[in-house]
């Protein structure tokens, strides 16, 4: 089977319900194995055990930009091929980079209490989060308010595109406002900041929510897709009625 | 495993992971069953995708 | 006269006549100004302090709602559909209504700056400098928010929409014009950089505002 079957819905929603049980209990093998190594891993010599909400932490954050990362590539082909998969595709990534997101404000806000001594403090980083929670609300809004599905999607195309613009630079001047925050750690020449012993768990896990958001989002695609069938066929029986 | 003095943070990260990724899946998983159940129905109605008009493009 | 002043001309002249909107914005700004002290109190030092900041607030909120009908009108007139199959790039036609838009409506929002300054006890030697950041800043307000407009449109909702998809856009905007406004009066930190990111991003959305407003219509409108 060639890569441009996959262009047909038909066919996509084959290969979809062949591969998502498969997905599924890779997703479910990864995070046992990935918590096994988080309980295991030893504590932070400054941060104790609260080091251990890292390994949510950080892989949130990842999969939030990544879902921005999968919008932009889908407006690109909404825009570029006018593909429906795209648009499908563009709409399922949406809700789930924003809960990744959600998740990376709330479990850092909860790491910030003990470590900072305060629920939220207005530093780089945490600031360029919410500002990217902010624009994913957006992008909901705009698919909220659309009537027509072909017309949202490509309305929220361009969105996707003007963030995917404007994320860096809202990124570097959030960094110029404000830089408290440490600096970054985990990529950065010479070799990683972090001992083996936690870095080894944190990259397990971030595979394992990694793995877990394209589960969700090929799921949440065909449902997309299966939605647009309805939404097709209703229109087909009240133009004939 | 000992987690410390800010044992309920720790907890509480890990609460708020997990029923937000429950509620994603629960989205998912009640969605496709919504959508399954309709889309049964219409084709019980005998309503289907390619009635007439032959180019019309799948969405 | 060529099609983009023709353009131009018009939009002025549209705003500028009764029931345009080129002073709203100016009298919405004046308001969201007074009503500032009302809310933190009419402490003197502490309005002086954060002076700049309420201007740039409420330059950019007032900006930004005047943007809510720039679409809406020539579209619900069917002149919106003139545009985009004239000759002229929509792109270049979009850019006339943003130029048009921000004289009519970003210009009085500077021109009245320094007198709401001296109300918020801001000194009147630092009035011009907030005046030129504001200058230099407003442009990108609409601009990015030419983006948001067409979206709006494109899905015929207005308002709120609006200002929910342009203002985390506008950020940036607002931290490099805050941050050189208080340069300029308070220091220690230099003018110059901050203002030449200001500029920078006044006129890099100068391009890419027009260019993806003209995307949005093209693809929301057929």
């Amino acid at each position: 089977m060639a890569v441009i079957d996959l262009a047909n819905p038909t066919r996509f929603l084959a290969v979809v319900n062949r591969v998502l049980p498969w997905l599924m209990a890779a997703t479910i093998l990864a995070f046992a194995f990935g918590l096994a190594r988080v309980m295991y891993a030893p504590d932070d010599y400054q941060q104790g055990a609260t080091v251990k909400i890292m390994f949510l932490h950080v892989p949130a954050a990842w999969l939030g930009m990544m879902g921005w990362g999968v919008m932009t590539v889908a407006a690109l082909g909404t825009l570029v091929w006018r593909h429906p998969l795209a648009d499908v595709a563009g709409k399922a990534a949406a809700p789930i980079g924003a809960a990744f997101t959600f998740i990376c404000l709330v479990t850092g806000s909860l790491w910030g209490r003990p470590m900072w001594g305060t629920y939220w403090v207005w530093d780089a980083r945490l600031t360029s989060v919410l500002v990217l929670f902010l624009l994913y609300l957006g992008v909901l809004a705009l698919y909220w308010t659309a009537e027509d599905p072909g017309r949202g999607s490509r309305a929220a195309a361009i969105l996707a595109l003007v963030g995917a613009v404007n994320i860096p630079i809202i990124k570097f001047s959030v960094e110029w406002w404000n830089t408290l925050h440490q600096p970054a750690s985990i990529i950065r020449s010479g070799g990683s900041a972090i001992d083996p012993s936690i870095l080894m768990p944190l990259l397990i896990m971030a595979g394992a929510f990694t793995l877990l958001f394209f589960t969700l989002h090929l799921a949440a695609m065909r449902n997309e897709i299966l939605r647009r069938r309805v939404r097709s066929m209703r229109l087909m029986q009240a133009s004939r009625a | 495993m000992i987690l410390g003095p800010h044992v309920d943070f720790i907890v509480a990260a890990y609460a708020v992971t997990v029923f937000v990724v429950v509620a994603l899946m629960a989205w998912v998983i009640l969605d496709y069953l919504a959508q399954r159940r309709i889309l049964g129905d219409l084709e019980e109605r005998g309503v289907t995708r390619h009635s007439g008009r032959a180019g019309k493009v799948e969405r | 006269m060529s099609a983009f002043t023709a353009l131009l001309a018009r939009d002025m002249r549209i705003a500028i006549r009764v029931g345009g909107g080129a002073l709203m914005g100016a009298l919405f700004f004046l308001i969201v100004v007074t009503m500032m002290p009302f809310a933190i109190g009419p402490d003197l030092a502490l309005l002086a302090r954060i002076g700049p900041a309420i201007l740039w607030l409420g330059a950019l909120l007032a900006s930004l709602l005047a943007l809510d009908r720039l679409f809406a009108t020539d579209h619900d007139d069917g002149s919106l559909d003139l545009l985009m199959m004239g000759r002229m790039p929509l792109e270049l036609a979009i850019a006339a209504k943003g130029i048009a838009h921000w004289l009519t409506t970003g210009l009085p929002l500077v021109l009245i700056t320094p007198v709401l300054g001296l109300m918020l006890n801001v000194e009147l030697g630092a009035m011009g400098w907030v005046s030129l950041t504001l200058l230099a800043g407003t442009p990108a307000l609409t601009f990015i928010g030419l983006i948001g407009a067409a979206l709006s449109v494109a899905l015929r909702r207005g308002g709120l929409l609006l200002a929910v998809l342009v203002l985390p856009l506008t950020i940036p905007v607002l931290i490099f014009g805050v941050a050189a406004a208080n340069a300029a009066i308070v220091g220690p930190a230099p003018f110059g950089p901050p203002f030449t990111i200001l500029c920078a991003l006044s006129l890099a959305s100068f391009v890419l505002g027009p260019i993806a407003a003209a995307a949005a219509l093209r693809h929301g409108l057929e």
